[in-house]
């Protein structure tokens, strides 16, 4: 399985990430390495097995929509790189 | 024995009769801690004013005779379960400055059971890792020998009880992560079953995984804080409203009409002969204890480390799509465009690991890829499911090694990760089908690393895993051994 720069580019770019050219061959070895070992899955007959996506069986947890206590504003804007005290302050997007 | 020498159960006695007092007992482990962890760096933060505070509040109590059963113990915590108003790292460059507004519901369970927080402790980022090198603030040493890791993700959890820099530690397991670590040194660590500890404020690696769990000096203290830390949580749609046993309640009962299962897969190519005969002594020890010993087979074991390392990053590389600069964590401030920022902050924050596993799962879960990636995974996790259902009709437990080999020396592998992906082969598959597993000390290799024994059982029956740790545990009278040289 041949990985090329411009498929980590393209990855990169939907992860949101930026990668240098020696980060990018790094990568795309690394990951050529991994996808040739995962490969060996297709040594495996899956044709209708239910995949899993929850280890244990437990169905939706419903409960009612009562409005209950939430954190203080200033607490949850705290953490924020930057904020105006009312809200997260980012670049202009319009 | 040093005070911060001793286990819960030998202090729960001394505090409640007032041998000694909770802020006593925290002296001596902060003591402990200022005279060993220059070698050690088990902690990425120490709160000793806090921890001192907590400890003089837990004296109140416990003089009033209220305290919890966990009242004055000092506890460390893995980096990746948010603190109210104590930063929470995960390891990582981007949360670096990051102060929870809030407690997760274990820390807030244990914090109701008395016990007094020390600090957070070190782990690989974002709980990537085997070795905890991925650690953005330098790895902690194994305190059996400081040249070696002390295994991952929980790395500094299970340092900081080896080296008595705690009495006992919450760590988190998505692929082994208490586990392994448990076993490089030398301590008692339990994964859950998944849905059996909340995982509100755990900060997410990988979320149909990941589960918070005990390290601890031995099987009675581990057993103790499981009483304190499980349980259904309103905050956390996947935990199980389940009634929580004493899992102290059946420590001493013998083994007689247990079944030990030998999953013959997990006897590998590869394993390390040390490993292999203190394993086999472990099993043997069992037997004496009463155990009927069987072999299983568990055909799908081979395929367990390919579906991991596909499901976890899958979940990864969503879940840590939330690092973006906005509303917490690094942000580049020099980006003028939205885009900018979060591809700079992201780049710029993470460690090389995490961009790699969020690379893995993105291409896995990408437009075309899908089917042939996740979906495949998910199908073949349902058929590991399917091989321990089968081995668990034919047996109570499964008894493996942890690891396959002990410790190795720290920066041995750091540019192979596939190397160190494959060595989580044994403790995959709990995570995986979502089964409870622990990892006792069985022995010590000739290097006189320690080697643990791991216990697999059936979703819900931690009770069975307890009852053969602690059985073990009598025999072998390994565990309160201390790294001499530290």
């Amino acid at each position: 399985m041949k990985i090329t720069p411009a498929e980590i580019s393209h990855v990169a770019g939907l992860a949101r990430l930026s990668m240098t050219r020696e980060e990018g061959e790094a990568m795309a070895r690394h990951l050529e390495e991994i996808l040739s070992y995962v490969a060996k899955l297709n040594e495996l007959d899956t044709a209708g097995v239910a995949p899993t996506t929850h280890a244990i069986s437990i169905v939706n947890a419903f409960r009612e929509d009562e409005v209950r206590a939430s954190l203080p504003r200033e607490k949850t804007l705290a953490n924020a790189p930057r904020q105006n005290g009312e809200s997260f302050v980012v670049p202009r997007v319009i | 024995m040093a005070l911060y020498g001793l286990t819960i159960h030998e202090l729960q006695a001394m505090l409640a009769g007032r041998h000694v007092s909770a802020v006593e007992l925290t002296r001596a482990v902060l003591d402990r801690i200022a005279a060993v962890e220059d070698r050690v760096r088990a902690y990425i933060t120490l709160d000793p004013e806090g921890a001192l505070q907590q400890a003089a509040a837990a004296d109140k109590k416990l003089g009033a005779g209220s305290g919890g059963p966990l009242c004055g113990i000092p506890f460390s915590i893995k980096d990746v379960l948010c603190t109210d108003g104590l930063r929470t790292t995960c390891g990582s460059r981007i949360l670096e400055n990051f102060v929870p507004p809030y407690d997760a519901t274990a820390i807030v369970k244990l914090k109701q059971a008395g016990a007094v927080l020390l600090g957070k402790v070190s782990m690989d980022e974002f709980a990537m890792g085997s070795t905890s090198e991925n650690c953005a603030f330098g790895p902690p040493h194994n305190p059996w020998n400081t040249a070696y890791i002390c295994g991952g993700s929980s790395g500094g959890s299970a340092a900081s009880v080896a080296a008595d820099e705690c009495i006992a530690s919450l760590g988190t397991d998505t692929g082994g992560s208490i586990r392994q670590p448990a076993s490089h040194c030398g301590v008692v660590g339990l994964k859950p079953t998944y849905g059996r500890v909340s995982r509100y404020g755990l900060v997410a690696f990988a979320s149909s995984l990941d589960q918070a769990g005990p390290l601890t000096k031995d099987v009675t203290d581990c057993a103790l804080v499981m009483n304190a830390i499980s349980g259904h949580d309103p905050r956390d749609s996947t935990s199980v409203e389940r009634e929580v046993p004493d899992f102290c309640r059946s420590l001493q009962d013998g083994l007689g009409g247990m079944k030990v299962g030998i999953p013959k897969e997990y006897f590998i190519e590869g394993l390390d002969p040390e490993v292999e005969k203190a394993v086999m002594g472990g099993i043997r020890h069992l037997r004496e204890a009463g155990a009927e010993i069987v072999e299983v087979s568990l055909p799908h074991t081979d395929y367990c480390v390919a579906v991991y390392y596909l499901v976890a990053p899958a979940e990864a590389s969503s879940n840590l799509a939330r690092y973006d600069g906005v509303r917490y964590g690094l942000r580049d401030t020099s980006a003028d465009t939205l885009l900018d920022m979060y591809r700079d902050s992201r780049s710029a924050g993470f460690g090389p690991e995490v961009k790699r596993r969020i690379l893995i799962g993105t291409y896995a879960l990408s437009s075309g890829y899908y089917d042939a990636y996740y979906k495949k995974a998910s199908q073949v996790r349902t058929l590991i499911t399917e091989d321990f259902k089968r081995a668990f009709a034919a047996c109570d437990l499964l008894a493996s090694p942890v690891t396959p080999t002990p410790a190795w020396k720290l920066a041995a592998k750091v540019d192979d990760p596939l190397s160190v992906y494959l060595s989580d082969i044994l403790t995959i598959s709990a995570n995986l089908t979502g089964i409870p597993a622990i990892s006792v000390p069985c022995g010590f290799s000739g290097a006189g690393l320690p080697i643990g024994l791991q216990l697999q059982a059936a979703h819900f029956n931690e009770e069975k895993l307890f009852r053969a740790a602690y059985n073990l545990e009598q025999r072998l009278d390994i565990s309160r051994l201390r790294p001499a040289n530290l």
